[in-house]
C-alpha cells in the first residue's frame, strides 16, 4: 500500500520511508545533505514542547525540522 | 563562547583561506568534517591550542590555524567550520568549502563521527572527488563502542582507497597515528574511490572535463569542476572565478562544451534539478552501500537513554521548568560560590593598597601621582579582580559544562516556536546563549544563521542577554539592595535574565515587522547525543582562560579609565572639578531615567568594557569626597545610599545594565560581520533607545508611588 503523506504528519514513534522531496533549491539541498533522499527511513522521535519543531531520527542522527519544512518531504509506510 | 581575542571577532576573520608556510617542507592540513564531530578537540590535541569546544553544531564559525611537529616534519593545521556538504548554505559553511576547495592544503583530514558514519560519508565522498589526497579520521570511537557500534575500518579504507585512522580525541587516543598517516599520505599517491554516476551523466561530465583540461591554469580537479559547472553551483563558480582570476564560464572551449553537454542532458530529460538529485543520490547510495559492509550494530536501541533525557528536557510540561531551574541553580551556585573568594581577594588587595602607597612614596614619587596610581588605577583593578572576577570565573565554567553536555541545541529546539513567531531563526537561541559568555562572540557566532535577514536580527538583539562583564554588576546590585539571601538573589537574577530574553523576542518581532521584514526561512537543527563533559579540563581551561582574559581587559581598559576618572575628579575648572561639571551636565537626564549623572557617565566610560562600570561609579562618588575607601559590598551600599541611591536607582541601573549600548568590541564585530555602517548604528541605537525608554517608564511609574 503506497499511501503518500508529508513527513510533518508522521506521528511520534512511527517510522516511514522517504518517497520524494517536493521543494526545490536551497531547502532541497539542505534536506539531501542531512541524508533525506528517496528510500531513507525516518523515525519521528518527539515534538517540541508546544508543537511545531519535531525531532527525527535520520541515518543515525537526530535532526529537528520545522513543520513547514517537513511538509516538503513525502513519505510512505 | 568568547574567551580569547581570536574568538571575539577581532582576529578571527584574518585566518581565512591561505596558510603561509614557514618552511617549504611544512605540510598544511585542513581538518574538515560534519558539524560537531570533534574537529576542534582533535585540533586542540594536535596543536596544544585551546580552541573552545562544545557539544553543538556550529560552534566553530571561523578557521583557526595551529602548528604541531612530529619528528622533523612540521604540520600546519586549519580547524575549519563543520559542514554537511561541499555545497554551502551559510557563511560559515562557505568558509569551510572555500578552504577545502581553494585553500590548497597538502592534505585534507575528514573527521567523521563513528556513530553516524553513513551521514558523514556524504562529505567524505564529496571531498575525495576533489582531493584524492585525503585521510579519513573516524573519531568518537569510544562513544561508538559504548553504543555497541562496531566498525570494520580496514574494509572502509579499502572501499574508500584512502587511509582510515580511528581516534578517540577526548582521550587523545589515535592522534599520533593520525599524524603518521598524514605524513605518509602526502608522500604517496592514493587511489581514492571515484563515484560512478549513470552513463549519461558520465558522458556529459567527460565532455566538459576535456574542455577544462585543455585550458591551462585551472588549478583544480577537472572532473570535480565539470560536475559543479554542470550542476550550476553559482556560489562555488563565483568563488572559483575569483580564485583563478578569470571567469571559467567565459572560456570559449568550456562554454561550448557546457552547451553541448547541457543539450545531451536535456535530450534525456535531465533538468538542472534532476542533475543535482542524481549526483546527490549517487553519493548517498554509495555511502549506504559502504556502510552495509562496514558498520554493525549489536544494540539496536543504543540511543534509548538519550531519548529518555530528551523526553524530560523537551517534554511538553517539563521543558520550560527544567530549563529555568537549571539556569536558577547555576545562578545560585555562582552567587553563593563567589562570596568567599570575593571577600578573600578584597581583603588581600585592599590591604595591599597602603603598602603600595608607602612603596611608591619611598621611590620619591610625588604624592599626587602616588594618589593617582593608588586610588585611581590600583583600586579599579582591585575592584575588578575581587568583585567582578569570582562570579565570572564560576558562571563561565558551569555554563561551559552544560554546553559540553549538549544542552544548547535542546534549548534552541524548545524556543524555536517563539523565534518562528518573531519570524526569526531558531538557531538564534544558540547565538543568544553564546551572548552569556560574550556578546561579541555571540555576534560572530551568528554566522550559523543562513538567512542574512535573520542573521541581522540575531546580531542586533544579541546584547539583550547580559554578557559575563555585566553579570557581576547585576549580582552586586541585587546582593546589596534586594536580598541578603542567596536563593532570593538567584531568583531575582533569573527574573532579570528572563526579561532580557523576552526583550530579545520583542525586538526580534518588531524588527521583522518593520525594517527587516520577511518570512521565517527554513533550517535544520541537529540534536547531538549527550556527552559526558570533560569536567576537569573544562573547569581548568575556562577558569584560566577567563581569568587571563578578564585581567587582560582590566589592565587594558580599567587602568586607563581609572586614570581618566581620577584626573577628571582632580583637575578643577572654574572652582569645580571637570568630573562634577560632567555630572551636573548629565544629572538631569540621568535622573529622568531613575539614575544620576555619575551612573550615566560610568556607562558611557564603560563602553570599552562593562566590567568597569561599578568601579567608575565608586570612584566618582569617592572623588566627590563622600566616603572613605570601601572594603566590601555592605560598605559600598552605604556609600551608594549616602549618594542618594534608592531601590528605584538600583532597579533602573539594573535595567540599564541589561539594555544599553553594546560594548565597543561587540559593535566592532557587528561592523566586521555586516560590513555595513548602517547596521552597526542600528545595533547601537536600538538597545540604547530601548534602554532609555524602559528606564524612563520605570522611573516615572515608580515616582507615582
Amino acid at each position: 500500500m503506497d499511501f503518500l503523506y508529508p513527513l510533518s504528519r508522521l506521528s511520534v514513534n512511527k517510522s516511514a520511508t522517504v518517497h520524494s522531496l517536493i521543494c526545490g533549491g536551497e531547502m532541497r539541498r539542505r534536506l539531501q545533505d542531512i541524508g533525506i533522499t528517496a528510500g531513507t527511513k525516518i523515525q519521528c522521535l518527539q515534538k517540541s514542547p508546544y508543537g511545531d519543531m519535531t525531532a527525527y531520527l535520520i541515518r543515525g542522527a537526530v535532526i529537528a525540522l520545522r513543520s513547514e519544512d517537513a511538509e516538503n518531504v513525502l513519505v510512505c509506510n | 563562547m568568547g574567551l580569547t581575542n581570536s574568538s571575539t571577532g577581532i582576529n578571527s576573520i584574518g585566518a581565512d583561506l591561505h596558510i603561509i608556510k614557514k618552511h617549504p617542507g611544512d605540510i598544511t592540513v585542513a581538518l574538515a568534517g560534519n558539524p560537531n564531530v570533534g574537529k576542534s578537540t582533535i585540533f586542540n590535541k594536535l596543536t596544544g591550542m585551546h580552541q573552545h569546544t562544545g557539544n553543538w553544531p556550529g560552534k566553530t564559525v571561523t578557521n583557526a590555524v595551529g602548528t604541531c611537529s612530529s619528528g622533523c616534519t612540521n604540520f600546519i593545521f586549519a580547524d575549519i567550520p563543520g559542514t554537511y556538504s561541499l555545497i554551502p548554505h551559510s557563511a560559515e559553511e562557505e568558509t569551510a568549502r572555500d578552504f577545502i576547495c581553494f585553500g590548497e592544503p597538502d592534505a585534507v583530514v575528514i573527521v567523521c563521527d563513528a556513530c553516524t558514519l553513513e551521514r558523514n560519508l556524504n562529505l567524505v565522498l564529496q571531498t575525495l572527488e576533489l582531493h584524492p589526497r585525503s585521510i579519513v579520521c573516524v573519531n568518537l570511537m569510544d562513544e561508538a563502542a559504548k553504543k555497541g557500534i562496531t566498525l570494520d575500518l580496514a574494509a572502509l579504507s579499502e572501499r574508500l582507497g584512502v587511509p582510515v585512522v580511528p581516534t578517540s580525541a577526548r582521550s587523545g587516543r589515535g592522534v599520533n597515528k593520525l599524524l603518521r598517516a598524514i605524513e605518509s599520505a602526502v608522500r604517496c599517491d592514493s587511489s581514492a574511490l571515484e563515484i560512478k554516476y549513470p552513463d549519461i551523466i558520465e558522458e556529459a561530465v567527460s565532455i566538459v572535463q576535456t574542455a577544462i583540461e585543455s585550458r591551462a591554469g585551472t588549478k583544480i580537479n577537472p572532473r570535480w569542476l565539470a560536475l559543479r559547472l554542470l550542476g550550476n553551483d553559482t556560489s562555488l563558480i563565483r568563488s572559483y572565478n575569483s580564485y583563478i582570476k578569470f571567469s571559467i564560464t567565459e572560456d570559449a572551449a568550456v562554454k561550448a562544451a557546457l552547451e553541448k553537454a547541457g543539450a545531451i542532458l536535456k535530450e534525456n530529460g535531465i533538468t538542472e534539478e534532476r542533475f543535482s538529485d542524481i549526483i546527490v543520490s549517487s553519493i548517498v547510495d554509495t555511502a549506504e552501500d559502504i556502510c552495509k559492509t562496514v558498520v554493525s550494530y549489536s544494540n539496536p536501541s543504543y540511543n534509548a537513554r538519550d531519548r529518555k533525557i530528551d523526553k524530560i528536557l523537551t517534554g511538553k510540561y517539563t521543558a520550560f521548568p527544567v530549563m529555568l531551574i537549571m539556569l536558577g541553580v547555576i545562578f545560585w551556585i555562582t552567587i553563593t560560590g563567589a562570596n568567599y573568594p570575593s571577600e578573600l581577594l578584597s581583603d588581600l588587595l585592599m590591604g595591599a593598597e597602603s603598602y603600595i602607597f608607602s612603596f611608591l612614596s619611598l621611590l620619591k614619587i610625588p604624592p599626587a601621582i602616588c594618589n593617582m596610581l593608588c586610588s585611581g588605577v590600583y583600586r579599579t583593578l582591585a575592584w575588578i579582580v575581587s568583585v567582578m572576577l569570582p562570579p565570572m570565573a564560576i558562571f563561565f565554567p558551569l555554563f561551559t559544562l552544560l554546553e559540553d553536555l549538549g544542552l544548547l541545541p535542546r534549548i534552541a529546539f524548545n524556543l524555536d516556536k517563539y523565534f518562528k513567531k518573531c519570524c526569526a531563526c531558531g538557531k538564534q537561541a544558540l547565538t543568544m546563549c553564546m551572548g552569556f559568555g560574550c556578546n561579541a562572540a555571540g555576534v560572530v557566532g551568528c554566522r550559523i544563521i543562513d538567512s542574512p535577514r535573520e542573521r541581522l536580527i540575531a546580531m542586533i538583539t544579541n546584547s539583550f542577554v547580559p554578557c559575563n562583564g555585566r553579570f557581576p554588576i547585576l549580582i552586586a546590585i541585587i546582593t546589596m539592595f534586594f536580598s541578603g539571601n542567596n536563593l532570593y538573589s538567584s531568583l531575582i537574577l533569573l527574573a532579570v535574565i528572563v526579561t532580557g530574553i523576552l526583550l530579545t523576542f520583542l525586538v526580534s518581532f518588531m524588527l521583522s515587522k518593520t525594517i527587516l521584514k520577511g518570512q521565517p526561512s527554513s533550517f535544520t537543527l541537529e540534536l547531538p547525543p549527550f556527552r559526558r563533559p570533560q569536567i576537569g579540563s573544562v573547569i581548568v581551561r575556562s577558569l584560566l582562560d577567563r581569568t587571563i582574559f578578564v585581567l587582560g581587559r582590566a589592565v587594558m581598559v580599567a587602568a586607563p579609565a581609572g586614570l581618566i576618572i581620577w584626573l577628571l575628579a582632580n583637575v578643577s575648572v572654574g572652582g569645580m572639578s571637570i568630573l562634577s561639571h560632567i555630572h551636573t551636565f548629565l544629572d538631569l537626564f540621568g535622573r529622568l531615567l531613575g539614575m544620576d549623572g555619575v551612573i550615566l557617565l560610568a556607562f558611557i566610560l564603560g563602553m570599552p568594557a562593562n566590567e568597569i562600570v561599578i568601579p567608575i561609579i565608586m570612584m566618582s562618588y569617592m572623588a566627590t569626597g563622600t566616603l572613605s575607601p570601601f572594603e566590601n559590598l555592605i560598605e559600598l551600599k552605604s556609600m551608594l545610599v549616602a549618594n542618594g541611591w534608592t531601590w528605584v536607582t538600583a532597579v533602573s541601573t539594573m535595567l540599564f545594565t541589561l539594555v544599553h549600548w553594546p560594548c565597543t568590541t561587540t559593535l566592532l564585530s557587528v561592523k566586521k560581520e555586516t560590513g555595513s555602517f548602517k547596521w552597526t548604528v542600528a545595533a547601537f541605537a536600538i538597545p540604547t533607545i530601548l534602554g532609555f525608554l524602559i528606564c524612563f517608564l520605570f522611573a516615572s511609574i515608580a515616582r507615582l508611588f
